[in-house]
């Protein structure tokens, strides 16, 4: 990791550190697949880093790692400098694919988490409604997601997450579906929504720009199997930024040219590695 | 394919005008000398249609659709509750469903007449040997879509829902429970259907009263429009009874893109 840039000042204890996390699936031949090699990252609270690498790293792996949905095959995963084990409580999670509940409306799905942790429904849906208009679909409410378009689900979606309140936001490959014009609006949405209460979020995309235009820091991932992590640069354009503006400023520029020179040879071996598979 | 409401109508009763008229010539005019239908076996459009009229002005069908509807009705009941019980259950539990599974494949590849005998038996002439046989139907129906339906929930909205902080028993309510009723629904149609093939099988093989009863008097005392105004009736009854499906089915799920309805 030599051009990695200097770890974070841990004067608190990071909202997500990863120490030396590996992964392995048995596959069905019997054999084992190391999907993550070592790796390490921390998360400070309030700090929006995003992983990016080529298809198949093992990008949402990590991710899954800090939800507690799987568990690491070594190494270990703190939140807020606590073990975890089993679920994340902390972290709110948007899924790449669809994942509103079909069978409820837009009010019913926003409204769920709450309704889960207690909060008597009458008030839940209240609060529900205020998050719908705040991710400006107030007037959806009693629509059911699949009369709705991608990007109006993953409006759904971030407002199911945020609601809860969360001090943590995982976020895999969450726009990845969308189109061009639809993902800065939502890239916009979500950096508003971020900056009234900075959570620390961990991002996955495969999208250098995306990355670099959200983020405060970006990590690299190389190309699977064994995936590791070897870059991690700190994004210093000042904030709110505008994911379109963002694009025009020099400051962006280079810095991409800088991490795709790293990032290019990766995709470049990740796509040999799957075509030749 | 695009036709208007009116064309499709106008084509449909065609059809229907058409093979009546048919069936009515062929079994009255000779053609070579020949009549095609003798009406011995095939009676013809005129018999049959007053004796519809006579069973419906003198009132003595609705004692029987009455009762073949009780029977449907319940047998339908019965086996969906049955069958989403055990569906839920064997889902949920994978070791019991492993246990289980040889018998549930081999009940459910027993032709279910050869039951009929065994329920007359124990239960008698009455609706309940019929209820039973439509049980026996209805319930594998319902019983694999719903454990189809628990097994096949999204790993995505499942994991979505775990990480919004459900617990086991929300779970069930929010995710388990609506996605084994979805599939039940879509299995409505079929599941309804072999309810009312339980109810008139039953009758038919032996009873006192319903459509299958009517059909097999009928057809002892070689009273063939009586077979075939039976027949008719019933096919109008499992109609009825079609289109009340359809427009519960609207209501329950109002959250499905309307393709996937059309099953």
């Amino acid at each position: 990791m030599a051009e990695s840039a200097p770890a974070q000042p841990s004067t608190q204890s990071a909202a997500i550190a990863l120490q030396q996390v590996s992964v392995a699936f048995r596959l069905p031949d019997g054999g084992l697949y190391t999907a993550v090699e070592q790796a390490t990252l921390k998360v400070a609270d309030g700090e929006f880093v995003s992983i990016v690498g080529p298809t198949g790293c093992g990008k949402s792996t990590l991710l899954n790692i800090a939800a507690g949905l799987i568990p690491p095959s070594a190494g270990r995963a703190d939140i807020f400098g606590a073990h975890l084990l089993g679920l994340n409580r902390q972290a709110g999670y948007l899924f790449q694919a669809d994942a509103l509940f079909p069978w409820k409306t837009a009010l019913e799905n926003v409204a769920i988490g709450p309704e889960t942790a207690g909060t008597p429904p009458q008030e839940a849906r209240a609060h529900a409604k205020a998050w719908l208009t705040r991710v400006g679909l107030g007037s959806f409410g009693d629509r059911y997601p699949h009369m709705l378009s991608g990007g109006q689900r993953k409006r759904i979606g971030l407002a199911q997450v945020l609601i809860r309140d969360p001090k943590i936001l995982l976020m895999d490959e969450p726009f990845g579906p969308l189109d061009a014009q639809t993902r800065q609006i939502m890239g916009n949405l979500l950096l508003d929504l971020w900056s009234a209460d900075r959570k620390a979020v961990l991002f996955i995309t495969h999208d250098l720009e995306e990355a670099i235009a959200l983020s405060d820091r970006v990590v690299i991932m190389s190309a699977g199997p064994a995936s590791r992590i070897i870059g991690d640069w700190t994004v210093k354009l000042s904030r709110p930024r505008d994911i379109a503006e963002v694009k025009l400023d020099a400051g962006f520029n280079t810095l991409h040219r800088e991490i795709w020179h790293t990032l290019k040879a990766e995709v470049v071996k990740g796509y040999e590695r799957v075509e030749g598979a | 394919m695009t036709m208007s409401r009116f064309t499709l109508l106008t084509l449909q009763i065609l059809v229907a005008v058409i093979s009546v008229w048919a069936w009515y010539a062929l079994a009255t005019y000779p053609v070579f000398g020949h009549v095609l239908l003798p009406p011995f076996f095939f009676s013809n459009p005129v018999d049959v249609a007053s004796q519809i009229y006579v069973w419906f002005a003198t009132g003595v069908i609705w004692k029987h659709l009455l009762v073949t509807l009780t029977e449907s009705v319940l047998a339908f009941v019965i086996g969906s509750f049955g069958g989403v019980l055990v569906g839920f259950w064997f889902a949920r539990q994978p070791r019991t469903a492993a246990v289980f599974d040889p018998y549930v494949k081999m009940a459910n590849a027993l032709p279910r007449v050869v039951l009929a005998p065994i329920f007359t038996l124990w239960l008698g002439l009455g609706i309940w040997s019929k209820v039973a046989l439509g049980v026996t139907l209805v319930f594998f129906i319902v019983f694999f879509n719903v454990y189809q339906g628990v097994k096949e929930v999204s790993p995505t909205v499942l994991a979505n829902a775990r990480m919004l902080g459900m617990s086991k028993r929300q779970l069930m309510r929010h995710v388990y429970w609506p996605s084994a009723l979805s599939w039940m629904f879509s299995s409505l149609h079929t599941s309804v259907g072999f309810a009312v093939v339980g109810a008139v099988v039953g009758e038919y093989l032996g009873s006192a009263a319903g459509l299958g009863y009517l059909i097999q008097q009928a057809e002892g005392v070689f009273d063939v429009a009586g077979v075939f105004a039976g027949m008719f009736v019933l096919a109008a009854f499992v109609i009825v009874i079609d289109m009340f499906v359809t427009v519960v089915e609207r209501r329950l799920l109002v959250w499905r893109p309307v393709a996937e309805l059309r099953t």
